[in-house]
C-alpha cells in the first residue's frame, strides 16, 4: 500500500502530459504558485495539512523547534521523493546524544492524500518563495 | 458489577465516618505527612501535598539573595526539554531526564557523585507521539521507592536506595498514542498516575496503583459512561447540584466520546483530612469544534475525587465545548483561610488555567468563588457567569462561531494558556501567589480531519505571537486569589516556563527560557538576583538544606513547547511585529542542554 502510493505519484510525474522533461522535473521537484504572495489552492491545503500533523514537532512555518530540525533547510537537500520516502516510512535517529523519531505516516489519511501539497507547501517556504505565516489564497479560477 | 457495588459499600462507608477519619488499610502515608511538612528535604515535586511550592527555610532572605552562588553542578547527558526538578530526601538527590527517562541518584555529601543511576529500555518509537518534546515531570518519592512514569507509560518503582527495579507495571499503549510525561503522586498506599496523548483522541484516565506491588486499584476516566468515570449520578456534584446520570455522555455525539481526549498529564494535589485528590482534564477530541457538538464534559475540568475509590466528589467544567485548546490540567493550589469578599474560605482551591482565567473555588465542595483573569490580555471570554459556571464567550473570538476552514484572528491567550504546566507557588506568610506565565495570543484555523489510532488528531493550524502593543512574551506575577487581582507584574522576553519558588526569606525564584534563575521580592516582584545556567529552563525550582545550609537546586535545558518557538521565534501573518525586540528566536539567546545547578551563599 505504501510502495504503491510513491510510485503512483512518481509515475504520474514521469507520465505527465507533454511538457519538455526538464519542465516536468521542474514541476515535481517545485509544484508550487505564488503570485503577489499569494498561493495557489496545493500550497494553501499543504499550509493546513502541515498545521495538522507536522506542526507539533517541526514548529511554525516549518521552521523547525528544539526537538525536530527545520523543514525549510531540510528541503534545500531532499528530492521530492526523499521527502515522500520520509513521512510515509518515518526515520529514527536514536544514539546516546540524540533522540530524533519521526514516525511513519505511511497509513495515515489525512498525510498521504495531502502529500504533494504538503511538500509544495515546505517547498515554497525553503526556496524563499513564501514567507512565514499563513499564506493567502490567489482566487479561484 | 461487582465492582461497582463495592464502590458504592465503600463510599458509603467513608460518608458515615468522615472526612477526617482514617481508613483501616488504606490510611494516609504517615511517612509522606512528615515529610512534606519538613523543610529540610524536598519530598515532592510541589514541595508538598497542596502543591504550594513554599519553603519555610529563611537562610537565603531578600537582603543577602544578590550573593547567591553556584556550587556545584551536574550535566544529564540529555539534550531535551527538562521539565520538574530535583528531590532531596536526607543526604540524596534525585534527579530525571526526558526520554529516555534517566534517574540519578546523587549523594550531597559528596556533591554530584552518583550513588546509582537508572535508564530504563524503551522503544524509540515513542518519541513520534510525544506532542510536544519528550519531557517528564519527574518522579515522586514513597515507602524507600522512587517511583516514574516513562514516556511509554511504563511505571516502575525503584529501590530508593540500589536504584534496582522493585515492580513496573504498563499504564497505556503507545501504539494509540498514550505516553506519558506526568510526575506521579504517592497518596497513602496508592500511586497516583495520569495519562497524556490529547492530540492523539485517546480517552484519558487517572489510575491508582498500590504503592507495595503495582497493582491496579481504581481507575477514572475523564470522559465516557458514569461507571468508567466513577461518577455517582446522585452524590457528585456540579455547581453544587448532583451532575445526573449519564453527565459525560448525553454532552457528545454518537461514540465521539471514544476518542474524547480529556488527558490527564497535570499535577495531582491531596487533601489528607478530606481525603480527596485534585487534578484537571485536558483537551476534548480534535481540536476542530465543529467535530464535536456539545459541552464534550468532562474535559477542562477540576476533579475531586475520594482517595480510596476514585469515585468524583465534586466537578466543575472551566472551559465547555473548547475551541482553543485550553487545556484544565494545570496545578491545584490548596490554600486555606482565603478572604473572599466578607467570606473566609477555610479550605480553597486555586488554579490559573491555560483559559486565562484564575479561579478560586471551596474545596470541599466546588462551590466557584473567584473567576477572573490573571493577564489582562484574555479576551475569548468577558466573564465567568458566577451563576452558571459558564465563560461568556466572545464571538470574535470563537473558532466554532468563525466555522471550519475560517480563520479566527487575535486570541488571548494562544493555545499554551495564559499559563501552562510550569507550577506557581503560594507564600502562606504572605498569602499570595506567584505565577509564571505566557503573554502570547494566536489566529486559529479549525479544519475536518480524520482519526487514525496513534496518529496526530489535531485539525487546527495556529500560528502565535505576542499581544499586541506588547513586546513580551511572559510574566511572571503575583496574584491575590481572594480578590481576583494581579498585585504586581514583571515582564519577561519570553514565556516563563519555570516552575516558582516562595521562601520565607520573602523572595521567589524562577527560571526563564533564556536560562536565568532568578530572584525577586515578593512584595513588588524588584529582581534581587539572576545567574544565566548553561540553557533556558522550564524545569522547577527548589530549596532544601544539607548540613544545615540552605541550598537552591534547578535544572536548566531547553525545550518541551516551549521549544516550538526555538529555531525561529513564534510566528505569525500579523503585520509590524518583526521589528519588535522580543519576537526574536529563543536559538539567538540559548541552546539545548541538561545541568543541574545547585545554588547557595558564600561560607
Amino acid at each position: 500500500m505504501k510502495a504503491l502510493l510513491v510510485s503512483t505519484c512518481i509515475l504520474a510525474a514521469l507520465t505527465g502530459p507533454a511538457l519538455a522533461a526538464d519542465d516536468a522535473k521542474d514541476d515535481y521537484e517545485r509544484p508550487y504558485h505564488v503570485e503577489d504572495g499569494k498561493v495557489d489552492q496545493a500550497v494553501y491545503n499543504g499550509y493546513r495539512r502541515y498545521g495538522n500533523s507536522c506542526l507539533q514537532c517541526h514548529g511554525p512555518d516549518g521552521a523547525g523547534s528544539s526537538y525536530a530540525p527545520n523543514l525549510t533547510e531540510s528541503l534545500k537537500h531532499l528530492t521530492h521523493e526523499q521527502f515522500a520516502d520520509t513521512v510515509i516510512n518515518g526515520r529514527q535517529n536514536v544514539t546516546s546524544s540524540q533522540q530524533n523519531v519521526m514516525p511513519s505516516f505511511g497509513h495515515v489519511e489525512d498525510v498521504v492524500t495531502y502529500l504533494d501539497d504538503i511538500y509544495a507547501y515546505l517547498k515554497a517556504r525553503s526556496d524563499g518563495a513564501l514567507g512565514r505565516g499563513r499564506p493567502e489564497r490567489m482566487p479561484r479560477k | 458489577m461487582l465492582r461497582r457495588a463495592a464502590l458504592a459499600i465503600a463510599l458509603a462507608v467513608s460518608a458515615t465516618v468522615g472526612a477526617s477519619a482514617v481508613f483501616p488499610g488504606a490510611s494516609a502515608n504517615d511517612e509522606l505527612l512528615r515529610l512534606q511538612k519538613d523543610p529540610n528535604q524536598w519530598a515532592m515535586a510541589n514541595g508538598n501535598y497542596a502543591s504550594w511550592r513554599y519553603s519555610s527555610l529563611n537562610q537565603i532572605t531578600r537582603e543577602n539573595v544578590g550573593q547567591l552562588r553556584p556550587t556545584w553542578q551536574f550535566s544529564t547527558g540529555v539534550l531535551r526539554g527538562h521539565e520538574g526538578g530535583p528531590l532531596v530526601i536526607g543526604d540524596v538527590m534525585f534527579i530525571h531526564t526526558p526520554f529516555p527517562n534517566r534517574v540519578f541518584a546523587l549523594d550531597l555529601n559528596n556533591p554530584g557523585r552518583v550513588i546509582w543511576r537508572y535508564e530504563p529500555t524503551q522503544d524509540p518509537s515513542v518519541i513520534g507521539v510525544m506532542c510536544c518534546d519528550t519531557v517528564n515531570r519527574g518522579p515522586a518519592y514513597a515507602d524507600g521507592k522512587i517511583i516514574l512514569s516513562q514516556a511509554d507509560t511504563t511505571l516502575v518503582a525503584l529501590d530508593a536506595k540500589t536504584g534496582k527495579e522493585v515492580w513496573k507495571i504498563k499504564n497505556g499503549d503507545p501504539a494509540k498514542g498514550e505516553t506519558s510525561t506526568m510526575s506521579p503522586l504517592v497518596v497513602g498506599d496508592k500511586v497516583l498516575v495520569g495519562i497524556s496523548g490529547g492530540e492523539f483522541g485517546v480517552r484519558a484516565h487517572v489510575t491508582a496503583y498500590g504503592l507495595k506491588d503495582g497493582k491496579q486499584i481504581w481507575r477514572a476516566y475523564s470522559v465516557g459512561p458514569d461507571s468508567d468515570i466513577l461518577f455517582d449520578p446522585q452524590k457528585t456534584t456540579d455547581m453544587g447540584k448532583p451532575v445526573g446520570a449519564n453527565s459525560s455522555l448525553k454532552t457528545w455525539e454518537g461514540d465521539q466520546w471514544k476518542i474524547g481526549g480529556g488527558g490527564t498529564w497535570g499535577w495531582i494535589s491531596y487533601d489528607p483530612e478530606l481525603n480527596l485528590v485534585y487534578y484537571g482534564s485536558g483537551n476534548p477530541g480534535t481540536w476542530n469544534p465543529a467535530q464535536r457538538p456539545g459541552d464534550n464534559k468532562w474535559s477542562m475540568t477540576i476533579f475531586a475525587r475520594d482517595a480510596n475509590t476514585g469515585m468524583a466528589r465534586w466537578v466543575y467544567q472551566m472551559t465547555p465545548h473548547d475551541e482553543w485548546d485550553y487545556d484544565g490540567v494545570n496545578e491545584m493550589i490548596l490554600a486555606d483561610n482565603i478572604q473572599v469578599g466578607d467570606k473566609r474560605v477555610a479550605k480553597a482551591l486555586v488554579h490559573m488555567d491555560r483559559n486565562g482565567f484564575a479561579y478560586t473555588l471551596n474545596r470541599e465542595n466546588g462551590d466557584l468563588l473567584v473567576a477572573q483573569k490573571y493577564d489582562p490580555a484574555v479576551n475569548w471570554a468577558s466573564h465567568v457567569d458566577m451563576e452558571t459556571g459558564r465563560p461568556q464567550v466572545v464571538r470574535e473570538f470563537s473558532t466554532a462561531a468563525g466555522g471550519e476552514d475560517t480563520n479566527t484572528q487575535n486570541i488571548c491567550p494562544a493555545a499554551l494558556g495564559s499559563k501552562d504546566q510550569q507550577p506557581a507557588a503560594y507564600s502562606p506568610k504572605t498569602g499570595m501567589f506567584y505565577v509564571p506565565t505566557n503573554h502570547v495570543c494566536m489566529d486559529y484555523e479549525p479544519f475536518r480531519v480524520s482519526y487514525t489510532a496513534g496518529q496526530p488528531y489535531v485539525g487546527a493550524t495556529l500560528s502565535m505571537f505576542p499581544p499586541k502593543g506588547s513586546d513580551n512574551m511572559g510574566n511572571f506575577i503575583a496574584w491575590d486569589a481572594g480578590k481576583g487581582k494581579i498585585l504586581w507584574s514583571k515582564p519577561e522576553r519570553f514565556s516563563v516556563w519555570s516552575g516558582a519558588l516562595a521562601t520565607a526569606g520573602d523572595v521567589v525564584f524562577y527560571g526563564t527560557l533564556e536560562g536565568y534563575l532568578k530572584a525577586v521580592d515578593v512584595k513588588d516582584g524588584k529582581e534581587l538576583f539572576s545567574y544565566r545556567t548553561p540553557s533556558g529552563i522550564i524545569g522547577n525550582v527548589n530549596t532544601f538544606t544539607h548540613k544545615g545550609k540552605q541550598y537552591i537546586a534547578v535544572l536548566s535545558g531547553v525545550g518541551g513547547w516551549a521549544g516550538i518557538g526555538m529555531a525561529a521565534g513564534l510566528g505569525g501573518d500579523s503585520d509590524g511585529l518583526g521589528a519588535v525586540g522580543a519576537y526574536k528566536a529563543l536559538s539567538d539567546y540559548t541552546q539545548l542542554g541538561g545541568v543541574l545547578t545547585v545554588f547557595a551563599l558564600p561560607n
